[in-house]
């Protein structure tokens, strides 16, 4: 009986081609949209946690300023140069301390010219990022205190200025002044906040203090605590020594703030797990919209299926061989559409996720969630419909206009 | 006089509830042997249509029995009226009912899904159902491809193909020229004669009635000249 209604309703889907054809595309778009904004999501996240997790778990900043949500920060009064040599000597378990300054500038070499970061430091940022050069040499603690006009540019800085030259020993110049290259930095690819992490270039922070700024501010010291020991203990201390540096009493706030990176990886992969429920919901939707579509398709042809089902009442069929006929097709047709769906998904991520350059992550209870959902839909709109119909006495499902 | 194989006592039917009542069929008591060919007449609107229903188990009378060859089909739940319909009753609908988008052969195969038979024998016996009606060089034409009066020769064809007890036809003849009209009564007749199939036919022609042993005519839900079947004059 079983194969009988399978037949029925293979038949039934060829007879009525247009039909089942809209009802599966309806599935597999929604199917396909949900897994593929889900995936490409946790891919983000995935990407994210794994990027964070590269610049070390024993990295500690330490920045002027509470940070008031997103990126918000209060007015503080920056760092000092002292303060960096505090944290290095009076705080045993720390291996490097290293400010750090930035600016925006736009470097020349020739006719080539770019817009990048150019950030002022110590010797002792190199290995508090564990940080080498492929081709040169970094500059020493002398250099930097002596404010001498060199740098340090990371490989797309090279690629964008040099091409196909050597930068090392030639004088790039921004910012009214000319600095001669000296290293070269190994690559280190995209950071997790998106940005490009060789797109730098390092000079001595006294040469930027002098010739760029202007000022004494300091407005980051990266701390590396020796490997094994606990951050969270390290950041207390750092607390303690920052308060009593900046004279504050037990009733104020901190005016700066100490995150590790692993608050920072959790912060980061907090927004993108928004952005992947957001993503899913939108999703979600557009599910629900395929799922109202494949109502409406079916809601159009319950006159003629009554029709039909009177027509099979009256010749002697039972009401449950009907349904079961009816089932079969229901589920056959979102079977169909969730496979479907599942494929395009699995094309349209890889492609996407390609494009991105995000981890493919797939995540099998959002693939059996769609699929369910949609096999539920196809079989609500598609079952129900015809029970109603087969309860009734033939001769009133044959009168049915 | 032996048992009947259809009969109806002091059947009502009664459309519509409250106000709107409308009686249909009035205390009708009709009895129809086995192997009978009978022919129902009568105006338009006089309840043929709806005896005929409740004959073919397609309907439920509002009160009185029904007996079919002894078993009271107003007692039976739904289940086992279609059932009945599967197994002894074949009917031809005045409005064809066919299926949309179906061809012809398909069609007529229909009731055979329903006992099981194989594809083969559902295409052997659809194929000769159809060139008993003289349709089988239009057994893949979809009822929007054939004329009036062929899909009528499609509906009787699936009516028959089960080879049933009794077969049942509201108006078989009703959209076919005088031509077509006879051989449809002959394919009845011998169907009748051959096969001992009895035949409930509802018509308005008194040529195709002629083909009856009896006829019933109706007038307002009533029967007007309940004659008598024939072994008892
Ligand atoms: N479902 C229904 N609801 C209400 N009234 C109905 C229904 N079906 C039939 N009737 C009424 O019952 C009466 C008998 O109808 P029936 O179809 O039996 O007539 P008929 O003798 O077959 O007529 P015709 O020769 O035109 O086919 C008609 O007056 C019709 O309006
Ligand atoms: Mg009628």
């Amino acid at each position: 009986m079983i194969w009988n209604a399978f037949v029925l309703a293979l038949r039934e889907i060829r007879r009525n081609l247009m039909r089942s054809f809209l009802t599966v595309l309806g599935i597999v778009i929604g199917v396909a949209s949900v897994i593929t904004m889900v995936t490409l999501g946790s891919g983000a996240t995935a990407q994210v946690t794994q990027d964070v997790a590269s610049l070390g778990s024993n990295l500690i900043n330490v920045s002027p300023g509470q940070r008031m949500g997103m990126g918000v920060r209060t007015n503080a009064p920056s760092f000092k140069r002292s303060d960096v040599l505090a944290l290095k000597n009076e705080l045993r378990g720390v291996k490097a301390a290293a400010p750090v300054s930035r600016s925006a500038i736009t470097a020349n070499f020739g006719n080539a010219h770019w817009s990048t970061s150019l950030s002022g430091t110590t010797a002792d940022y190199f290995e508090v990022r564990e940080w080498r050069t492929q081709q040169g040499r970094l500059f020493t603690e002398a250099e930097e205190r002596a404010g001498r006009a060199l740098c340090v540019i990371g490989e797309t800085v090279r690629e964008q200025l040099f091409g196909k030259e050597s930068p090392i020993g030639n004088q790039i110049r921004f910012h009214k002044m000319a600095c001669t290259v000296i290293g070269l930095l190994q690559s280190k690819g995209q950071s997790s906040f998106g940005s490009d992490q060789d797109d730098i270039i390092l000079m001595p922070l006294k040469t930027f203090q002098r010739r760029i700024s202007g000022d004494q501010d300091i407005n980051l010291i990266q701390v590396a605590i020796l490997q094994g020991l606990d951050t969270s203990e390290y950041k207390r201390k750092i607390v303690k020594l920052m308060r009593d540096r900046r004279h504050l009493s037990d009733n104020e706030d901190n005016d700066f703030s100490v995150m590790d990176m692993k608050e920072i990886a959790n912060m980061l992969s907090n927004i993108t797990k928004v952005l992947t429920m957001l993503l899913g919901a939108v999703a979600a939707v557009s599910l629900l919209v395929g799922g109202i579509g494949i109502m409406n398709i079916m809601l159009v042809s319950v006159t003629e299926r009554t029709r039909e089902i009177g027509i099979r009442l009256a010749i002697g069929a039972l009401e449950k061989e009907v349904l079961t006929q009816f089932l079969v097709e229901s589920v056959v047709l979102s079977t169909f559409g969730g496979i479907f769906g599942i494929l395009l998904a699995f094309v349209a991520s890889s492609i996407l996720a390609m494009l991105m350059s995000v981890p493919l992550v797939f995540n099998i209870w959002v693939i059996i969630a769609a699929f369910l959902f949609s096999a539920f839909i196809g079989v609500l709109f598609g079952y129900f419909p015809a029970r109603k119909a087969a309860r009734l006495d033939p001769i009133v499902a044959l009168r049915h206009e | 006089m032996s048992q009947p194989l259809l009969a109806l006592q002091e059947v009502c039917k009664v459309y519509g509830q409250g106000a709107a009542q409308t009686p249909v069929l009035n205390h009708i008591d009709l009895q129809i042997a086995q192997g009978e060919f009978v022919a129902i007449m009568g105006h338009s609107g006089s309840g043929k249509s709806t005896t005929l229903n409740i004959l073919g188990c397609l309907d439920t009378p509002t009160s009185g029995t029904y007996l079919f060859d002894g078993m009271h089909v107003e007692q039976m739940s739904t289940q086992q009226r279609a059932l009945l319909r599967r197994f002894y009753i074949g009917f031809v609908f005045q409005g064809f009912n066919l299926l949309n988008r179906t061809s012809a052969l398909e069609n007529v195969e229909l009731p055979l899904i329903y006992r099981g038979l194989s594809r083969e024998q559902r295409q052997q016996l659809a194929m000769d159902a159809l060139k008993a009606v003289g349709l089988e060089d239009y057994a893949h034409h979809t009822p929007g491809e054939l004329s009036g009066g062929q899909q009528q020769r499609v509906a009787i064809a699936r009516a028959i193909v089960t080879q049933p007890k009794v077969l049942m036809a509201d108006e078989p003849t009703g959209n076919l020229d005088t031509q077509r009209s006879h051989e449809i009564m002959q394919i009845l007749q011998s169907l009748n004669q051959e096969q001992g199939i009895t035949i409930v036919m509802v018509t308005h022609e008194e040529e195709m009635a002629a083909y009856a042993h009896r006829r019933i005519l109706f007038k307002d839900g009533q029967i007007e000249s309940p004659e008598l079947p024939p072994e008892a004059v």
